[in-house]
């Protein structure tokens, strides 16, 4: 495998303590590898620690421990040439609102220290949708477009590692899915991007790998089709012609169980990727040979939604 | 240590673009303060008064108006250039940018030195029109105020890190800035205050200040030039390790 764009080891951000409390442990002893060209989701709810972790990798936060490196460079003494190699896009819609949105861009072009290039900064423009506004003050654009000036901002400077927080936060249908294809489109381009979401059908199209954060802990990273195969399960529900008194041999080996007085029988089982359906199909089959007559047959696979809130819930308990 | 002139560049673009937005007030203002004073203690109260030092009255409270209005405009503009920014939130391109505590303060203070000089000549061409003066040192004048412009942009730039609120913002300029550039000496001679506050005007740097940029001026001051001079330059390179110190610890500018 290649060395990691970004590693981070044993990072640790505890907030002084307010008050009589104890400090807040915002990230707990965090260990992340990002492969370069992947798009990895950070899931989790809100205060997890998603927006701290990127604000610690990006210089907005300190570290109070952990090393963070991104492309073999030690953030803590490197920071100059990792952090020419960023682009963030932050979760608030903050920009100088008064700024024109080419003004705006070419200042991110020479702060990240690219040569000032403005036909650069009316591609960047023209690849995001804004090139009409170029001469607008951002004030006068609407949410959808003050975030793609955000990213185009971000984007200013070409950098190769990409952080998106939550950059569909608050944004309609319709722009989420333009927003996707902007993000599909930077990857192609081999921009490797990390993206915070609470929206697991952000995750669940977009990702490569998915890591799921709680409460400044990683509980897993994994592929996304991985973790689904894994995790995931089909559940089937099949109502009965007439009802059963118990399950006949025939079904021995299913996951099934009955209910609804011996009417329905439900499956559960799977790995999320096609083998629960296939499992059915040979469970409705070993129905028909045991001259069992059915009604209805319902199958589901559960989302990465559902392996989430599982995740979560189960760590809830534990705690 | 490493310098992105790029970076620097940007910044100090950026802020001459800010200032420019605004211009029509940013000119307007110190033409109509600078004229108000004129007709005030110039036209009208100094056509009554003596001499001071050999100086006409009219031109003799110049340079500490041009101070006056010098501190205050630096002071406020720029400490609203760093606290707008974190206000709302935008600071964080600054932070998250290959960008280290030389760079930004290039970048700022020499917008605000540049910002300094121009206003600087607008107020004289305004004064101009109601008095007739010379400028004996127009180069160590102009030294003079970019260095007074650096040292009040660097001030202002920790009172707008130090600020938590618009009300913290405005009350430093206010309170103390104000008073002090009036006391300082701006339509008086120091030395002809009666004892004990004479020797009260000095505890007031801001005499030394004014007296420094009349000493360019008309070749007169209260105190030598070269302790004016030491003085900002000592101001100069205190504010710049403030704002080392708040850089390298990221006091209120990094959780």
């Amino acid at each position: 495998m290649h060395e990691p764009i970004l590693s981070i080891r044993g990072l640790t951000k505890t907030y002084a303590a307010r008050g009589n409390g104890g400090g807040t442990r915002a990230l707990d002893a965090v260990d992340l590898d990002i492969r370069k060209g992947e798009i990895f989701a950070l899931l989790g709810p809100n205060g997890a620690g998603k927006t701290t972790l990127i604000g610690a990798v990006c210089g907005l936060v300190r570290p109070t421990g952990g090393t963070i490196t991104a492309f073999g460079h030690d953030l803590a003494r490197d920071w100059r040439q990792a952090r020419a190699r960023i682009g963030l896009v932050p979760q608030e819609l903050a920009t100088d609102m008064f700024e024109t949105v080419r003004d705006a861009v070419a200042y991110s072009q020479g702060l990240f220290g690219a040569p000032r290039d403005i036909a650069r900064v009316d591609e960047i423009l023209e690849s995001l949708s804004l090139h009409d506004k170029r001469n607008s003050q951002i004030r006068a654009l609407s949410g959808g477009m003050k975030r793609r000036v955000l990213i185009a901002k971000a984007l200013a400077h070409e950098p190769e590692l990409l952080f998106l927080d939550e950059p569909t936060a608050g944004v309609d249908v319709e722009l989420r899915k333009d927003m996707w294809q902007q993000i599909a489109r930077l990857k192609e381009r081999g921009v490797t991007i990390i993206l915070t979401t609470h929206y697991i059908e952000e995750a669940e199209e977009m990702a490569d790998r998915v890591g799921i954060i709680q409460r400044g802990r990683i509980l897993m990273v994994d592929e996304k089709r991985a973790m689904m195969e894994r995790l995931g399960t089909t559940e089937a529900v099949i109502d009965l012609a007439a009802p059963l008194a118990a399950l006949p041999p025939e079904l021995a080996g299913f996951p099934v169980g009955l209910a609804e007085g011996g009417t329905r029988l439900t499956y559960r089982g799977g790995n999320g990727q096609g083998g629960g359906r296939a499992e059915v199909a040979r469970l409705a089959q070993a129905l028909t040979r045991a001259g069992i007559a059915y009604v209805s047959l319902d199958i589901h696979d559960s989302s990465l939604e559902e392996i989430f809130v599982g995740l979560l819930g189960s760590e809830e308990e534990a705690a | 240590m490493q310098f992105s002139a790029r970076s620097a560049l940007a910044i100090y673009r950026r802020e001459m673009t800010r200032a420019f937005r605004t211009a029509f007030q940013s000119i307007l203002s110190p033409v109509l303060t600078t004229s108000l004073y004129f007709v005030v203690f110039g036209s009208v109260i100094g056509s009554r008064m003596e001499p001071v030092g050999g100086v006409p009255y009219g031109a003799f409270i110049i340079p500490g108006l041009l101070m006056l209005t010098l501190l205050g405009e630096t002071t406020s503009n720029a400490s609203f250039g760093i606290y707008m920014p974190r206000f709302t939130g935008t600071i964080y391109e600054l932070l998250s940018a290959p960008v280290g505590v030389a760079e930004t303060l290039t970048g700022f203070v020499g917008a605000a030195a540049t910002k300094g000089l121009i206003l600087a000549a607008i107020i004289l061409g305004t004064a101009r029109l109601f008095v007739d003066y010379q400028i004996a040192h127009p180069l160590l004048a102009a030294v003079y105020i970019v260095l007074v412009a650096a040292s009040f942009a660097l001030f202002g730039f920790i009172l707008g890190i130090w600020a938590d609120s618009f009300e913290k913002l405005g009350i430093i300029p206010l309170l103390i800035l104000t008073p002090l550039t009036f006391l300082g000496g701006t339509f008086y001679s120091i030395r002809d205050l009666p004892a004990p506050w004479d020797a009260i005007a000095f505890a007031n740097p801001i005499a030394f200040l004014v007296s420094g940029l009349r000493w360019t001026f008309y070749g007169v001051a209260d105190v030598p030039i070269a302790l004016s001079m030491s003085l900002t330059l000592g101001f100069l390179a205190l504010c710049v390790t403030v704002i080392a110190v708040i850089f390298r610890t990221g006091w209120r500018l990094r959780e």
